[in-house]
């Protein structure tokens, strides 16, 4: 049990029905690293990551978290594991009945060992970090755009100071000026906070930007791991499909030329 | 801190990126000590994070506040501090602000939070909504009635509309939603109005004998009964549940299309989604629900009838043929017409507060509760207006 690997997959078997997702996956994600994890539509990205926090169980092999098997440890262990994850999922999924505030302050009352008064410096000061200003504190997820409510539901995934955070496609329906800039708040904040992240992305640049290391999911397999750059060379044909194609040349060109 | 939270915690290391000591979580804590000069130390050790500081932030500002007010050579040693996160940096900051201008040293690494938090301008002040005054609320009131009017008029003026352009271009009219909404209100209905209509029967049936005998008049049964249920009974019973059951499932259904932007979609697509969702709903209704009075008055009739042959001793046949000339059929005919306009009206209604529901949660479960509600309310309200009207009408 090395403290240093806060992911731990081994052999990894996920079956719907009749149709295999993964198939004997192994991957371990080490501290403070960014995994970004690729893959075609439906080759079971979000699964996985549903797995990894123990949303999901899988049809065989065992995942741990922070050096615990997730199938192992009792319910309340495994709120507290969880406790200390931030998820950002793809929609937001920002509660619709709550202003940005009670959002953000959701989890850290929820926590109940804050007083209100630290709450409420602390939903604003996360607010700040993800480049949010104090005027969208009081409005309602349904009035904010696309680019905020990302940014609202960083910020709410942010709240609890964790030190894994997965990222469900961050960058997904942002305008390019936007994307970038957000990829640069979590860059930043990468810096600040020192968390690990898994981030599902189909983005070239934010693989180039932010991560650290990529894992390419098809054909049910783990197909490359490695650094971007690294992974950018594989032969095997999505990859290639992936990186080879004129964007991926634009953006990661340099080395696979 | 018990056992199991301590195992977990050996085996993971805090985050601010340096390797723990093995079995190593150390809670926040502080230490004082002199210096040759005279000036208090209070050196800072563990980890001033969130779980370092485990709800003892209060105390922690309270119990440093003291020292830092008390004593002007204060000198806040942060280097023994193992993790940082925003809220330890938030309880330095406050203490910054007790004892400024004293000596802080901190970690390079730890710089950058404690700077951020100096640095940030204070949050604005909590805006507190204004309590109601009774005018405010009445005018309020009279707001939210006047946009129900005005919605609730073009809801039926566009389907007035709809319907002329349908008679004018039948091949348009949408069979097939009509005839799933037929289904989806009416044929599911089926079982549930059977057994409230049966189980009204029976008590109304029981109930009355009782008085009937002691009047030396069990033959009544059948006048008290068949009015009773074919003018009233069976076409309210029939009506509330179908605005139960149908009534939410269309304010709900709509109020989803809604903030799923399909209603948008079907509008982009030139589809008029009054003539393909609305226009079926009330169709369907208008036609179903008389139905369903038939299919209710029929089993409370039968459930009366049992009850009557157990309490009175009154034959099935004998109970058959003294409907017709016990209550005049008028009274069928009226109950199942106002079947018909109970169905138009629940659509309606239903239709109205579907798409008054906004994009949240809360307004999804409020609108569906309105929806009902109102359905309800104003099917009674009908029914009394109704009996009014025809008070001079079937009756003996």
């Amino acid at each position: 049990m090395n403290s240093d690997r806060i992911i731990e997959m081994e052999n990894v078997s996920t079956r719907f029905g009749q149709h295999i997702v993964h198939e004997d996956i192994s991957l371990t994600v080490a501290r403070g690293e960014i995994l970004g994890l690729v893959g075609g539509s439906g080759s079971g990205k979000t699964t996985l990551v549903r797995e990894m926090i123990g949303l999901d169980q899988p049809t065989a092999g065992h995942v741990s978290l922070f050096g615990q098997r997730l199938d192992r440890i009792g319910m309340e262990a495994l709120a507290e594991l969880r406790n200390r994850c931030g998820v950002l999922f793809q929609g937001g999924a920002l509660f619709s009945a709550f202003t940005v505030f009670e959002n953000i302050a959701f989890p850290l009352q929820e926590n109940r060992t804050i007083e209100r008064a630290l709450i409420r410096d602390l939903v604003y000061m996360k607010l700040a970090q993800v480049g949010l200003g104090p005027e969208v504190a009081s409005r309602l997820p349904a009035e904010l755009s696309g680019g905020m409510i990302k940014r609202a539901a960083l910020a709410r995934a942010l709240a609890l100071e964790p030190e894994l955070l997965f990222l469900d496609e961050p960058t997904s329906g942002l305008d390019p000026v936007a994307a970038q800039a957000f990829v640069h708040h979590i860059q930043n904040l990468h810096d600040e906070l020192k968390f690990t992240a898994v981030v599902i992305t189909h983005d070239l640049d934010l693989m180039h930007d932010l991560c650290t290391a990529l894992a390419i999911l098809a054909d049910r397999h783990i197909v490359a791991l490695g650094a971007p750059t690294e992974v950018a060379m594989s032969t095997h044909p999505f990859v290639r499909a992936m990186f080879s194609g004129e964007r991926g040349q634009r953006v990661f060109g340099a080395m696979a030329s | 801190m018990d056992e199991d939270s301590a195992t977990s915690e050996e085996a993971s290391k805090p985050q601010d990126g340096r390797p723990a000591m093995a079995g190593h979580f150390e809670p926040a804590s502080y230490h004082t000590l002199r210096d040759e000069h005279g000036r208090t130390i209070v050196a800072l050790t563990g980890y001033w994070t969130l779980r370092g500081i485990d709800g003892r932030a209060d105390a922690l500002v309270s119990s440093l506040g003291r020292l830092g007010r008390g004593n002007d050579k204060v000198v806040w040693d942060c280097r023994e501090v193992q993790g940082l996160d925003n809220v330890g940096a938030l309880i330095l900051w406050r203490l910054r602000g007790f004892a400024r201008g004293n000596m802080i040293e901190v970690r390079p690494e730890h710089a950058a939070l404690c700077e951020r938090w100096s640095q940030r301008q204070a949050p604005p002040e909590e805006a507190r909504a204004p309590g109601m005054r009774p005018l405010a609320a009445l005018s309020s009131l009279e707001r939210g009635l006047r946009s129900h009017m005005v919605d609730f008029t073009a809801l039926v003026g566009q389907i007035v509309l709809d319907g002329g352009l349908l008679l004018r271009r039948p091949d348009r009219i949408p069979w097939k939603d009509i005839s799933a909404s037929i289904y989806e209100a009416g044929v599911r209905a089926l079982g549930i109005t059977a057994l409230v209509g049966a189980l009204v029967g029976i008590v109304m049936s029981y109930l009355s004998s009782l008085e009937l005998r002691t009047f030396g008049a069990p033959s009544y049964i059948v006048n008290v009964l068949g009015l009773s249920i074919m003018r009233e009974l069976g076409p309210l019973l029939a009506a509330i549940l179908v605005a139960g059951r149908s009534g939410s499932a269309i304010a709900a259904e709509f109020g989803v299309m809604r903030l799923t932007e399909e209603l948008d979609a079907l509008s982009a697509m030139g589809v008029s989604w009054t003539t393909r969702l609305v226009l079926p709903n009330i169709v369907a209704l208008a036609v179903v629900l008389p139905l369903l009075v038939i299919w209710t008055d029929a089993i409370a009739l039968l459930g009366g009838m049992l009850a009557a042959h157990i309490t009175l001793g009154i034959g099935i046949l004998e109970f058959i043929h003294a409907i017709p000339s016990a209550v005049p059929v008028i009274n069928l005919l009226l109950g199942i017409m106002k079947g018909s306009v109970f169905g138009v009206v629940i659509a309606l209604i239903a239709c109205h507060f579907g798409l008054r529901i906004e994009p949240n949660t809360q307004s999804l479960g409020v609108e569906t509760t309105n929806a009902v509600v109102t359905g309800i309310s104003a099917v009674i309200f009908v029914d009394a207006v109704f009996a009014i009207g025809f008070r001079g009408i079937g009756l003996p």
